[in-house]
């Protein structure tokens, strides 16, 4: 069944990934999505439809979906009112009359995008669909069926959006719609234990969904912070566990009321299953554990703002000295020194986690840094041979820097073999990464293809210039 | 901590090759009742090193659970005795305060307020 799916003019990357998650996690079996969009609309519309197998999927994507507005199904479209009236009245009465029945209540909405329109014009609009055999009683607080008539004028460039290049009219019964509530109770506003780069509400809410976070779960974030990804994970249903390197954070923040555990108790959440201090460079994971999570989402410390560190001074790590001994009588109180922990390592250790970690069919949600480029040149992402990339989206944060959030499945069970075909890919990596650093760039991430042959992505390419009007929530 | 946690952690220092499971040595052990998940306790059974968990609650002061391991037939099973006990020393008995000793070297992690500290030191890694 097709559905017209009308989404939120935010975060457009972002927006068909997450539902392309989130049908997977209701039990779509159709996959990869197919998508359509309505004549003549440009990929970034608010207005696409998509094939789901029942109306149920559908509704319970809405439902769930931070970006999807509502999930429609379509009763007719024109360019005009006429051809809007033939086009409904094609509609099989089969798939309107059980909605149209007398002893059912109904409202019928007016949106409409690029202009406004006066209460009496939507009246206007709403009295011309007297075809429609609404047999029903008017209830505009609690209807037992939604129906809206959408419209969209030719317009110039405006409201942030690409040029309208043709009015296009739809009406359709609503099938389910997104609780956007989530989002003002959950903002970081309200949230008493903040860090300098704690997640905000929205995307971690995508990042959750990216994950398929649910009931009975596991979802792990080794860069947990003051929490923020794992708390819309519980908030999702899943179980959650966070490890961080920097005690204060993760374990006292700032008192007994103000803590990660707090950021959890203040939405009624359950408690992490395990919070640990930890550095990801050198887990203390038992031998033989692995498949144990169902979801790894995290945001890596890279760049200047809260730059990674792992174990052992810097000096050592470079090899120049032996290592320092702790005394004997020091050890309890000793505060181990740190080394910078680069980005290509961080990366590393992330993907190495995750293969062992994973279960199968297990994702690997987490952003990674790029440099927007403007001759266009293509970026390529980390790789490992136990993962599938199938989401990227990017969020621009200046004209220059975006981040991309990557979403990779687990397709390749972990094993010593793989992990030497890994050790291959990485080494590559780090060698384009390295090049390219001394080329001059910093901090970012444009490398040149691997070899293809061990390689699962059909390299994804990065490369389309963003229109203008894209921002940092767009 | 809870034991789900001690199950997955050994003693990571360079060279160490027994590093679990590590004893835990108890200051301050508390509960906390949490909600029943079925489907999720059945999915860590499969993980869990049942030998160590045995031992880990009842330095916990639990002593409830079997000495060998149950088959999956007692997991699957409707009744739920089983499952509840699991569940109960997984995920509600909580190691507030004291230290996992690793077995090799007797290096101590310490647990403070409920958070493993897991960290090496630099001559450690
Ligand atoms: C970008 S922040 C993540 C913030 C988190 N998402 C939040 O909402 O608060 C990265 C975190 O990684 C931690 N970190 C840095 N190096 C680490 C390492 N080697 N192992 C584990 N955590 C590390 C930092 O202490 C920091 O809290």
């Amino acid at each position: 069944m097709w559905f017209l799916c009308v989404f939120y003019h935010r975060l457009l990357d972002f927006r068909k990934p997450e539902v392309e998650a989130l049908a997977e996690l209701f039990g779509e079996e159709d996959s990869p999505l197919q998508w359509r969009l309505p004549e003549h609309h440009h990929n970034d519309t608010p207005f696409h439809f998509v094939q789901l197998s029942s109306e149920e999927i559908a509704q319970n994507i809405a439902k769930r979906s931070i970006l999807v507005k509502g999930m429609y199904e379509l009763w007719g479209e024109g360019t005009c009112y006429e051809e809007l009236k033939d086009s409904i009245e094609r509609f099989p009465d089969s798939r309107k009359l059980p909605f149209l029945t007398s002893d059912s209540t109904f409202k019928i909405s007016v949106e409409t995008f690029g202009k406004a329109l006066t209460f009496d014009e939507q009246r206007e609009r709403i009295h011309s669909l007297t075809y429609i055999p609404f047999e029903g009683k008017v209830n505009l607080k609690k209807p037992d069926h939604n129906f809206f008539l959408m419209e969209m004028d030719e317009s110039e460039e405006s409201n942030g959006l690409p040029p309208i290049v043709q009015r296009r009219i739809f009406f359709g019964r609503e099938v389910g719609f997104a609780d956007r509530k989530l989002l003002p109770t959950f903002q970081l506003k309200s949230r008493t234990y903040l860090g300098p780069t704690a997640m905000d509400a929205e995307m971690a809410f995508l990042m959750a969904n990216q994950a398929k976070a649910a009931s009975g779960k596991l979802v792990y974030d080794p860069f947990v912070g003051t929490g923020s990804i794992l708390v819309s994970a519980a908030r999702f249903g899943a179980m959650t566990m966070g490890a961080d390197i920097d005690i204060r954070v993760v374990r006292d923040g700032r008192g007994p009321d103000c803590n990660v555990w707090s950021n959890f108790k203040q939405y009624g959440l359950p408690s992490p299953v395990a919070l640990l201090r930890m550095d990801n460079n050198v887990p203390p994971w038992r031998s033989g554990l692995k498949e144990i999570f169902d979801a790894i989402i995290c945001d890596p410390p890279y760049g200047v703002r809260a730059g990674g560190r792992k174990s052992g001074g810097r000096k050592i790590l470079r090899g120049t000295v032996d290592p320092y001994t702790v005394p004997e009588d020091k050890r309890t109180g000793h505060i181990p020194s740190t080394g910078a922990y680069s980005l290509v390592e961080c990366v590393h250790d992330l993907l190495h986690l995750a293969a062992r970690m994973l279960v199968m069919k297990g994702r690997l949600v987490f952003f990674f840094p790029v440099l927007r480029d403007e001759s266009g040149s293509e970026v390529k992402f980390p790789e490992h041979p136990c993962f599938k990339l199938v989401a990227v989206s990017e969020q621009i944060l200046s004209s220059r820097y975006s981040r991309v959030l990557l979403t990779m499945v687990k397709v390749e069970p972990y094993s010593e073999k793989i992990e030497e075909a890994a050790r291959l890919m990485h080494l590559e990596f780090r060698e384009n990464h390295l090049k390219w650093l001394e080329e001059g760039n910093i901090h970012s991430s444009v490398f040149k293809p691997t070899d293809s042959s061990q390689i699962h992505t059909e390299a994804k390419t990065f490369k389309d210039p963003k229109p203008k009007y894209r921002g940092k929530y767009v | 901590m809870r034991l789900i946690t001690h199950n997955m952690l050994s003693c990571n220092i360079k060279g160490v090759t027994n590093g679990f499971p590590l004893k835990i040595e108890a200051e301050k052990v508390i509960e906390k009742e949490v909600d029943f998940n079925p489907d999720f306790l059945k999915h860590m059974f499969a993980k869990i090193e049942w030998k160590a968990l045995v031992e880990a609650a009842r330095a916990m002061g639990y002593g409830e659970l079997p000495e060998d391991s149950p088959d999956v037939a007692v997991i699957e099973s409707a009744d739920e005795t089983f499952l509840k006990k699991l569940h109960h020393a997984l995920l509600e008995i909580h190691l507030e305060e004291g230290a996992l000793v690793c077995p090799e070297t007797g290096r101590k992690f310490p647990v403070n307020k409920g958070i493993p500290n897991m960290l090496l030191h630099e001559d450690e890694v």
